[in-house]
């Protein structure tokens, strides 16, 4: 096995130290100086980018997608109250992660500029801004559209700030492919949102998303690791190296693009998404081969990068085809 | 008064930023309450606004 940058994991209790020093270096003023109070400048903005919208976006879309594929119709003002609060739920858990991961994000150059570790929020600010929205979202879809939808979405937020963030994130390489179901279940929710139940077509969304994420993020990890082993954060290429990482990576394109066709393998869809999803599967695997053959001496790792960028265009894609072909086979039959 | 009780006076950058965080909740908050109305004419129609006098 071939070694990956060296990695010292950081326990979060001695980071914290670092967060004081951040807090100190934030005073602006003679008396904030004195008093040691910092008086916050955060702006909505500020607030919003704590939401992680790139990944909001990932979440609505998959939830639509759930939603609408339903067999139920459902009153669009009350769809919308759903894809709403499951965003807000999303992003609450996205500021819990911030606030909870400002030490490490600190020491990231793809992170550094996140509010928290850059001063403009403080980490209290963060965490009641996370709880506050976790509870409401909660709440929101509970009372206004479902308990099991709702109940769904606070596992999706306990799973990824407690069990996520706080324990797998820090201790096994392992942590984005168990914490990869935190990003999985927003279709699942969208569809317990309508139907008020779980279904195995709702399953195999989730598991699309559940198996994608290990490649998505292994290939950013590849192409980040000095990033990661500098944060201390034991990503597979940092533990098992490159070489393993780019088999596991192979491997797990190889199980997600048949996975990708199962909807209409188990005649949840029609033969035009099949073919779809199976021609987006096989790109996914030439890229994963392309990152497969890549030298270890690749300093630029070109194929990684492209492989990520591809892995984000797939899920896109193959969801999008997945809604289109529900909302046209419903046209063509009604 | 001592010094120390006038408190802290906030700066034109702070005093601008608490601004906008209040705009933002305050429409958050409405929102929010018309979310609610509205979702509540939604699920149970249009008879929940006509009640026996």
């Amino acid at each position: 096995m071939d070694s990956g940058p060296p990695i010292r994991r950081r326990s979060r209790t001695k980071n914290n130290k670092n967060l004081e020093a951040l807090g100190m270096a934030l005073a602006t003023t003679d008396r904030e100086i004195e008093t040691g109070i910092h008086l916050s400048e955060a702006t909505p903005s500020d607030y919003f980018a704590l939401l992680k919208p790139r990944v909001m976006a990932l979440v609505v879309f998959t939830a639509v997608v759930g939603l609408v594929a339903a067999p139920v119709s459902v009153n669009p003002f009350i769809a919308l109250i759903a894809i709403l609060s499951i965003a807000v739920g999303a992003g609450a858990s996205g500021a819990l992660n911030m606030w909870y991961d400002a030490d490490i994000d600190a020491l990231m150059s793809r992170t550094a500029t996140r509010p928290v570790p850059s001063g403009r929020v403080q980490p209290g600010e963060a965490l009641v801004f996370g709880l506050v929205l976790s509870a409401l979202s909660v709440m929101t879809l509970g009372v206004l559209v479902d308990w099991l939808a709702a109940s769904l979405l606070a596992f999706t937020i306990f799973f990824y700030a407690v069990v996520y963030t706080m324990w797998l994130k820090r201790w096994t390489p392992q942590n984005i492919v168990i914490g990869g179901a935190a990003g999985a279940f927003p279709p699942m929710i969208g569809w317990a949102a309508a139907t008020g139940s779980v279904s195995l077509e709702s399953v195999i969304l989730f598991a699309i998303i559940f198996l994608w994420t290990p490649p998505h993020f292994w290939a950013l990890a590849l192409f980040k690791s000095a990033d990661y082993g500098r944060a201390g954060v034991p990503m597979m290429p940092n533990v098992a190296g490159n070489a393993s990482t780019r088999r596991q990576i192979f491997a797990y394109s190889v199980i997600i693009a048949p996975v990708g066709v199962l909807p209409a393998a188990l005649g949840y869809a029609s033969l035009g998404y099949g073919i779809g999803a199976a021609a987006l599967g096989v790109g996914f695997v030439w890229y994963a081969w392309q990152v497969l053959r890549m030298s270890d001496d690749d300093q630029v790792m070109k194929p990684a990068k492209a492989l990520f960028a591809y892995s984000i265009l797939y899920l896109f894609a193959i969801f999008a085809i997945y809604l289109v072909d529900t909302v046209v086979g419903r046209a063509m039959a009604g | 008064m001592s010094e120390d009780d006038k408190g802290i006076t906030l700066t034109p950058a702070q005093k601008k930023a608490r601004r906008s965080r209040n705009v933002a909740i305050a429409i958050g908050l409405a929102l929010l309450v018309v979310m609610f109305y509205v979702a509540t004419i939604a699920k149970f129609g249009p008879a929940i606004l006509s009640r026996p006098l």
